[in-house]
C-alpha cells in the first residue's frame, strides 16, 4: 500500500456546511431520544402492517448498496488486477465505512428492544434458518473488516502527522486546563512510534482482511435480498421470486460503482479538486456490463414466470417497475457506445447523469421490494412520518459530516494531478 | 378430557414440559402435519359474537402477555374494553363480517402454524415453536424487537408496542403460562359457552370439524381452513361462508418458510460456497500482487506473519 497516492483536503474543519449538516444531526438525534422515550409509534407511522418502513428500505437496504463502493472497487482493484484505480480505495472504504455505520446506526433506532442485541453472539441463540441472521453478523463482520481497511490511512495520520490542530487547541485551552504539557507531548510521540511498529505489519496483512471485505457483502447483499423471500403472500409477483439474492447483488455491484463516479465528482466540485477522470471514466466501463445482465435475469425470470403482463399493465405497481427499469436502462445506455477516456461520452457531465439515474433506479428497486411493492392486505397503508425522515436526514448528515471531518485529517482522497474544475463552478 | 389430562401427565413425567422443552431446528422440507399436536377449532357457525373469549384472554394473559383494557372513543368513561383489531394489546378478537345477504362471526388470533414463517424469520430464537405441543411461542427476554416476524407471518398476527419505550411482540401462546398451565386448556376455549371453540390435539380436531360438516353440510362451507394451508396450521376453523369472505386470506399448501430455507440452505450448506468464494478470491488476489510486484513494499506469501518472527528471533 503506498501512502503517497492520497492527500489530505486543506480547508477549515469548521466551515459552513459542517454547521449546516450539524443542525440535521442535532434535530435527528433530538427525535431518537423521543423514540427512545416514548416509543417508535411517537416518532414513526410505521404499524403493525407495515413494520418496516424508510429506517430498513433506505438506511439499511438502499444504505448498504450506496455504500457498495468499497466492494466493488476492492474486486476491480485486486481481483481484476487494475491497479490503476487504487487511489480510489481509500475514499471508497471509507464512504463504504459510513454507510454500514449509518446502516447499524439506524438498525439499533429501529430494533425495538436493542439491549437484547447481544443474543447474535450467543451461539445458543444463533437460527440459521433466519436470513436475517446471516444479514446481522454478515453486516457486523463486514464494518469490522471496513474498520480495518482504514486503519492504515489513521496510523500513518497518527505517525506523520504535525499534531498542529491538537497543539493549537491546548495552547487554546487555559494553562490550568492542560495540566502537563510535557507528559502530553511525551505520549503523543509514544503514539506515533508504536503507529509507526503497527502499520507495516498490518499492511502486510492486509490483502487477506481486503478479500474478506469482498466476499462479506457477496453473501449479505445477496441475503438482503432473500431477506423477503418468506413473504411469498405480501411482496408483489412483480418482485417476489427465487432470483431475489442474485438481483440483489448484481443492484449491489453496479450501485456500488455508481456511487464510486457520483461521489469522486462530487467531492472534486465541492473540494475544489481536479476530476478523477480517467478513473471514473475507466470505472464506467465496468457498469453496462452488470446493468445489462441484471435487466436481462429481471426480464428472462418475468417471462419465465408468466409475469410481463403485471410489468406493462401500466397499473400503480407496474409504474414503478418500469421506474425502476427505465431509470436504470438510460443510465446504462449513456454509458454505452464509447471508447476511450476522451470521448465526449465520458466526460464528467455525462458520467455524473448516468451514475444518478443508475443509483436512483437501483434504490427504487430496493424500496419496491422493501416497501412498495410489499402489500400486508387489510387496507393497511404507510407513508413515512417527518419525525422518521428527520431521524434519517439526521443519521446521513451524521454520515456526511464525518467524511467531511475526516478528509481533512486524514489522507483519503487520491493525490490530485491535472488542473482543478472552473472557479465558476464552485460558486 | 381424560387423554388431555394424561397428555399433560406423561409430559410432566418425562420433564420435557412445555416452557423448558428444547428447540425444534427441524430445517427443510415439510413434514407430515403432527396430529397430536395442541390445537383449536373454531366454528363460526355456533359463535354468537359474545365476546366472552376476548374477555377470558384478557382477564387470563394481561400480566404475563403485557396486554391492556383498549378504550373505545365514544367510551369516555373507561367501561369496555373495545378493541377494533388485533394489536400490541389484544390476542384475541371477534369480528363481524357482513355484506348484503349473509354474516359471520370471526375469530382471530395465532394459527399456531406447523411450519410457522415467524419462527423460520427470527434471528435469535425470540419465537420458537414447541416441538411436543406445536404451540408457537414469544419470549421477550430474547426478542430484539426487528419485526421480522411480523413481516413473514402471512396472517399479519404477530402485533408491536408501538407505544412502548420497552415494546413486545403480542400474540397467542395457548395461555401456556397460565390458563393452559393452570386449568389444561386455553382461557378462550373455557369459556365458550356456544361450544364455537374447542381445545384439544389436532387430530381429533380436525376429526371433529369433519364429522361436523357431513352432518350439517347446508350449513357449513364443505372445507376445513387450515388442515392444508401453508402445510397445515394448528388453530382449525369451519364456517358458513367461503373463508375469503370472512377474512381468510387464501394460501397455497406449501409453508413459505419451507422455499425460504431452501434457497438460504442451498446457498450456504456446510458454510461450503463462503469458503471457497474466499479462499478463491485470495488465490487470485495474492498472484496478482505477486505479479505486480510492486503493490506491497515486501510482496507476500500465504503467510506473511512467519517471516516476520523468523526475522525477530
Amino acid at each position: 500500500m503506498s501512502h503517497h497516492e492520497y492527500q489530505k483536503v486543506e480547508g477549515r474543519i469548521f466551515s459552513r456546511s459542517f454547521f449546516i449538516l450539524l443542525t440535521f444531526v442535532l434535530i435527528g438525534m433530538s427525535l431518537i431520544v423521543v423514540r427512545f422515550v416514548k416509543g417508535i409509534g411517537a416518532v414513526s407511522n410505521m404499524n403493525d402492517g407495515y413494520p418496516w418502513g424508510i429506517w430498513i428500505a433506505y438506511d439499511v437496504a438502499t444504505g448498504t448498496a450506496i455504500a457498495c463502493g468499497g466492494y466493488a472497487v476492492a474486486i476491480l482493484v485486486y481481483i481484476r488486477n487494475h491497479m490503476r484505480y487504487h487511489p480510489l480505495m481509500r475514499s471508497c472504504i471509507l464512504t463504504s465505512l459510513f454507510g454500514y455505520g449509518l446502516a447499524g446506526f439506524s438498525v439499533m433506532v429501529d430494533l425495538g428492544r436493542p439491549w437484547n442485541a447481544y443474543n447474535f453472539f450467543l451461539p445458543s441463540k444463533w437460527q440459521f434458518n433466519s436470513v436475517m441472521f446471516e444479514v446481522a453478523l454478515c453486516v457486523m463482520a463486514y464494518s469490522m473488516v471496513l474498520l480495518i481497511e482504514f486503519l492504515p490511512a489513521i496510523l500513518y495520520s497518527l505517525e506523520k502527522s504535525k499534531w498542529v490542530r491538537f497543539r493549537r487547541f491546548m495552547d487554546w485551552l487555559h494553562p490550568r486546563l492542560v495540566p502537563d504539557k510535557k507528559a502530553v507531548l511525551d505520549k503523543i510521540e509514544r503514539v506515533q512510534a508504536g503507529a509507526g511498529w503497527l502499520r507495516p505489519r498490518l499492511e502486510k496483512i492486509l490483502i487477506f482482511i481486503i478479500v474478506l471485505g469482498i466476499t462479506l457483502p457477496t453473501m449479505h447483499q445477496s441475503s438482503l435480498g432473500s431477506m423477503l423471500l418468506i413473504a411469498p403472500t405480501k411482496l408483489h409477483p412483480l418482485w417476489h421470486t427465487p432470483m431475489l439474492p442474485l438481483l440483489f447483488l448484481i443492484n449491489a455491484i453496479f450501485m456500488g460503482y455508481s456511487i464510486v463516479i457520483f461521489e469522486s465528482i462530487i467531492s472534486s466540485y465541492s473540494f475544489n479538486r481536479p476530476y478523477e477522470s480517467r478513473e471514473i471514466a475507466g470505472v464506467s466501463r465496468v457498469i453496462p456490463g452488470f446493468t445489462v445482465v441484471w435487466m436481462l435475469v429481471v426480464f428472462g425470470d418475468l417471462a419465465y414466470r408468466g409475469q410481463l403482463g403485471a410489468a406493462f399493465s401500466m397499473d400503480h405497481l407496474s409504474l414503478w417497475f418500469l421506474a425502476q427499469m427505465v431509470l436504470v436502462g438510460t443510465g446504462s445506455f449513456l454509458l454505452l457506445g464509447a471508447r476511450g477516456p476522451s470521448s465526449p461520452r465520458r466526460s464528467p457531465r455525462r458520467l455524473f447523469i448516468s451514475a444518478a439515474l443508475i443509483l436512483v433506479g437501483g434504490a427504487v428497486y430496493r424500496f419496491n421490494v422493501y416497501l412498495i411493492g410489499f402489500d400486508p392486505g387489510q387496507g393497511w397503508s404507510y407513508f413515512p412520518s417527518l419525525a422518521e425522515i428527520m431521524i434519517t436526514v439526521g443519521i446521513v448528515s451524521l454520515e456526511l459530516l464525518g467524511y467531511l471531518v475526516l478528509v481533512k485529517m486524514v489522507p483519503v482522497l487520491p493525490k490530485a494531478h491535472g488542473a482543478p474544475p472552473l472557479q465558476t463552478q464552485n460558486a | 378430557m381424560q387423554t388431555r389430562r394424561s397428555f399433560f401427565k406423561t409430559l410432566g413425567a418425562t420433564g420435557t414440559g412445555f416452557v423448558g422443552a428444547t428447540t425444534s431446528a427441524s430445517a427443510s422440507s415439510t413434514p407430515e402435519a403432527d396430529n397430536s399436536q395442541l390445537a383449536m377449532l373454531y366454528d363460526a357457525t355456533r359463535c354468537i359474537g359474545c365476546k366472552a373469549c376476548m374477555a377470558a384472554c384478557k382477564r387470563v394473559n394481561t400480566r404475563a402477555g403485557a396486554l391492556e383494557v383498549e378504550q373505545a372513543a365514544f367510551d369516555e368513561d373507561a367501561l369496555w374494553d373495545a378493541p377494533a383489531e388485533l394489536s400490541g394489546k389484544s390476542r384475541t378478537i371477534i369480528k363481524l363480517h357482513r355484506d348484503e345477504e349473509e354474516w359471520s362471526f370471526v375469530k382471530q388470533s395465532c394459527m399456531h402454524c406447523q411450519k410457522p414463517s415467524c419462527v423460520s424469520a427470527c434471528p435469535v430464537k425470540a419465537m420458537h415453536k414447541d416441538p411436543v405441543t406445536g404451540i408457537v411461542q414469544y419470549s421477550r427476554d430474547t426478542c430484539i424487537g426487528c419485526r421480522y416476524c411480523q413481516i413473514a407471518c402471512p396472517f399479519n398476527i404477530p402485533k408491536f408496542q408501538w407505544d412502548k419505550n420497552n415494546p413486545q411482540i403480542v400474540k397467542c401462546d395457548m395461555c401456556i403460562s397460565t390458563n393452559l398451565r393452570d386449568k389444561g386448556t386455553t382461557a378462550c376455549a373455557e369459556a365458550c359457552s356456544a361450544g364455537a371453540i374447542l381445545f384439544g390435539r389436532r387430530g381429533d380436531l380436525l376429526k371433529e370439524a369433519h364429522r361436523r360438516i357431513e352432518r350439517k353440510p347446508s350449513r357449513y362451507y364443505p372445507k376445513v381452513y387450515g388442515e392444508h394451508e401453508i402445510g397445515g396450521t394448528n388453530h382449525l376453523y369451519i364456517a358458513g361462508l367461503p373463508f375469503e369472505k370472512i377474512g381468510l386470506p387464501t394460501l397455497g399448501t406449501e409453508a413459505p418458510a419451507t422455499a425460504s430455507e431452501e434457497i438460504q440452505h442451498t446457498i450456504y450448506k456446510g458454510f461450503f460456497a463462503p469458503v471457497a468464494l474466499y479462499a478463491g478470491l485470495c488465490a487470485v488476489a495474492v498472484r496478482n500482487m505477486r505479479r505486480n510486484g510492486n503493490g506491497d513494499p515486501e510482496p507476500s506469501g500465504e503467510d506473511p506473519g512467519a517471516a516476520d518472527e523468523s526475522a525477530k528471533r
